[in-house]
């Protein structure tokens, strides 16, 4: 699969064409085995009407009207995205064959830069889960290792890209559901600053947490995803009227230039294409500052993960970056935060499923109530019906200070040491993304011990800030991830690190 | 704070979820091991700390009260599962009232 600037660079230049590439998603997809009963990636697709679309691009091809920057790209989208034509389902049985009347604006964004969506993913259900087990429809499996889990929830985005399908596929985070499926299966994911992506059209799981992100093959891939779906929306009134960069200049390694140049406009819109970054140097991370946080490197860290991220920390010294031991001391309370304050978000935003708004029903005619139950409890996998009680609970009278209170209060103490670190001249914090490489399928059956995959990437979405796990090798022949945080709207700094960090690894990264 | 069988068919009845006897069980079991990890929580001193519920930037911003068109990108019969009048006909809720209730 070539990547996304490559295909529409062919498309637009008439070497390629629409169809062709919607046609060697549909093959690649068919010879890796992406189906129910092998690697169960898909949960919707409709090559015909993929196909279909790809005409009208054609015409608009050749109509000379502008296409954009993803000219003739395929991309796969997570299942709790809204998209016309093709159902929504989140993974849950509840929303069972239902079809959005209406699509999120990312999408919208996507068609209007040229792609062309080709499959919905499978993903654990109501993006609840780190392996995307939890799915009602079963589970993905990894394509490095089948007998292991792709992460999740976004397990079928990711595996979708892994599998070479797709170039880009879209997924949402909450906890890190872009960034872990993104290292157990060896490419690379973002989760953009909250705000940095409209919401519109992402079913809701936990409202404050909530981006949808993008995995892409290469950096390039997910820098050319996020700028096409990146910037305000009136639709979504979280959504920030901050200006969005070309986030592919980056590559070149320097700062950020600036915004409206009419150079830089051209890249925006595909016109002009950004070269390819230079071969690393001692000066591609010159005045950068990288730091180390020493919560995310304890003691109990696997030997080899370590190693995989020493040798990452190395790479940034030889091109001229300064590694700095920090601390984020709050760090080790994150998943306990967001262990309440997101299933509390959830139990509210999963009460519209009660068998009269959408999907399924189930009514024994024993009165309103009876139905909501029935509904509910037949609808809902036990990991939603866990997290829905669980938020219930801490909101519940009684526990409500001493749970829900004092949870949003400790958030505001772990966004804070983000704050501290980057304004003491702090560019960007280099982590591990998970804490081991994916599991095998049924390996983890305890519910926390599951949620401690997220110990790494959860703090990023309480404090809002942007980060991008990018493969930085392997171990048992498993990739394994490196995750880099900047600040509040820096995804340039961001994708200039990844794009650095890839460039000097090359093939390494996956070895 | 072990959470009890009680606690666990209270709030499934809050949250209008259906639980049988084997589940709630279960459910009990799980919950208050989750919530055994929650504790750590309290021994943080949070007496002068501000509440995050979100972390976008600014507040809500306001649009001109303005009537704008209709989200909806099809036509409403595209959709709806079936309309008389300009309505939507959905399936009843008749079956609200519980027939065990007599009525008074």
């Amino acid at each position: 699969m070539l990547g996304a600037a490559d295909i529409a660079s062919a498309v637009r230049a008439g070497d390629a064409s629409p169809t062709e590439m919607v046609r060697a998603s549909f093959n690649r997809a068919r010879d890796i085995g992406a189906g129910h009963d092998e690697l169960n990636i898909f949960l919707h697709s409709d090559q015909e009407a993929s196909e279909h679309e790809a005409k009208s691009m054609q015409e608009r091809l050749q109509s000379a009207a502008d296409i954009g920057i993803l000219a003739g790209v395929p991309v796969a989208v997570k299942d709790n995205i809204a998209t016309l034509g093709l159902p929504t389902t989140c993974g849950s049985k509840i929303l069972a064959g239902y079809v959005s009347p209406y699509e999120a604006t990312a999408i919208t964004r996507l068609r209007a830069n040229g792609a062309l969506v080709v499959a919905k993913t499978n993903m654990d259900e109501f993006a609840m889960g780190s392996s995307t087990e939890n799915s009602a429809f079963g589970p993905t499996r990894n394509p490095h290792d089948v007998r292991c889990v792709p992460g999740g929830s976004s397990g079928g985005s990711a595996a979708a890209v892994a599998a070479g399908i797709t170039p880009i596929a879209l997924g949402s985070e909450t906890g890190g559901s872009v960034r872990q499926p993104a290292a157990f299966c060896g490419v690379v994911g973002v989760k953009p600053t909250y705000g940095r992506v409209s919401r519109y059209g992402l079913v809701a799981f936990a409202s404050s947490l909530d981006q949808i992100g993008v995995v892409g093959r290469t950096v390039d891939d997910a820098a050319l995803g996020l700028e096409s779906i990146a910037g305000f929306d009136k639709m979504d009134s979280t959504s920030s009227d901050a200006e969005v960069p070309v986030y592919r200049l980056s590559a070149l390694g320097k700062p950020a230039p600036e915004v409206g140049a009419p150079d830089t406009e051209a890249m925006r819109i595909g016109r002009s294409p950004v070269a390819l970054p230079p071969p690393p140097s001692a000066k591609t991370l010159e005045g950068i500052v990288i730091g180390k946080p020493r919560e995310y490197f304890p003691d109990t860290l696997d030997t080899n993960i370590k190693d995989l991220c020493e040798r990452a920390l190395d790479r940034f010294r030889s091109m001229g970056a300064t590694v700095r031991d920090i601390s984020l001391p709050r760090s080790p309370l994150a998943i306990p935060v967001y262990y309440i304050l997101a299933p509390a978000e959830a139990s509210s935003n999963l009460a519209r499923f009660d068998g009269v708004r959408y999907g399924l029903r189930v009514d024994s005619g024993k009165g309103l109530k009876a139905m909501y139950e029935s509904t509910r409890s037949q609808g809902f996998g036990p990991e939603v019906t866990r997290r829905i009680l669980l938020g219930t609970y801490v909101l519940s009278a009684g526990y409500y200070d001493a749970y829900y209170k004092k949870a949003q209060a400790v958030r505001t103490l772990i966004a804070d040491d983000f704050r501290a670190v980057f304004t003491s001249g702090v560019n960007a914090i280099f982590t591990p993304t998970t804490p081991t490489p994916a599991f095998p399928v049924g390996a983890i059956s305890d519910p926390y011990e599951m949620y401690l995959n997220d110990i790494f990437t959860v703090t990023a979405n309480l404090a809002g800030v942007p980060a991008i796990s990018v493969p930085i090798g392997r171990m048992r022949r498993l990739p394994v991830g490196g995750q880099v945080i900047t600040a509040h709207f820096d995804e340039y700094t961001m994708f200039r690190v990844a794009y650095a960090l890839e460039a000097s690894l090359g093939q390494e990264a996956h070895q | 704070m072990a959470v009890t069988r009680e606690d666990v068919l209270h709030i499934a009845d809050l949250a209008r979820l259906g639980v049988d006897s084997a589940r709630a069980d279960e459910l009990t079991r799980e919950l208050s091991s989750i919530l055994q990890h929650m504790e750590v929580l309290s021994q943080i001193d949070t007496a002068q700390v501000s509440l995050t519920a979100g972390v976008g930037a600014g507040g809500t911003p306001l649009r001109p009260d303005e009537r704008v068109a209709p989200l909806m990108e099809g036509t409403l019969e595209s959709f709806a599962p079936s309309m008389r009048d300009g309505f939507f006909i959905v399936p009843r809720l008749a079956t609200h009232e519980d027939p065990t209730e007599s009525s008074a």
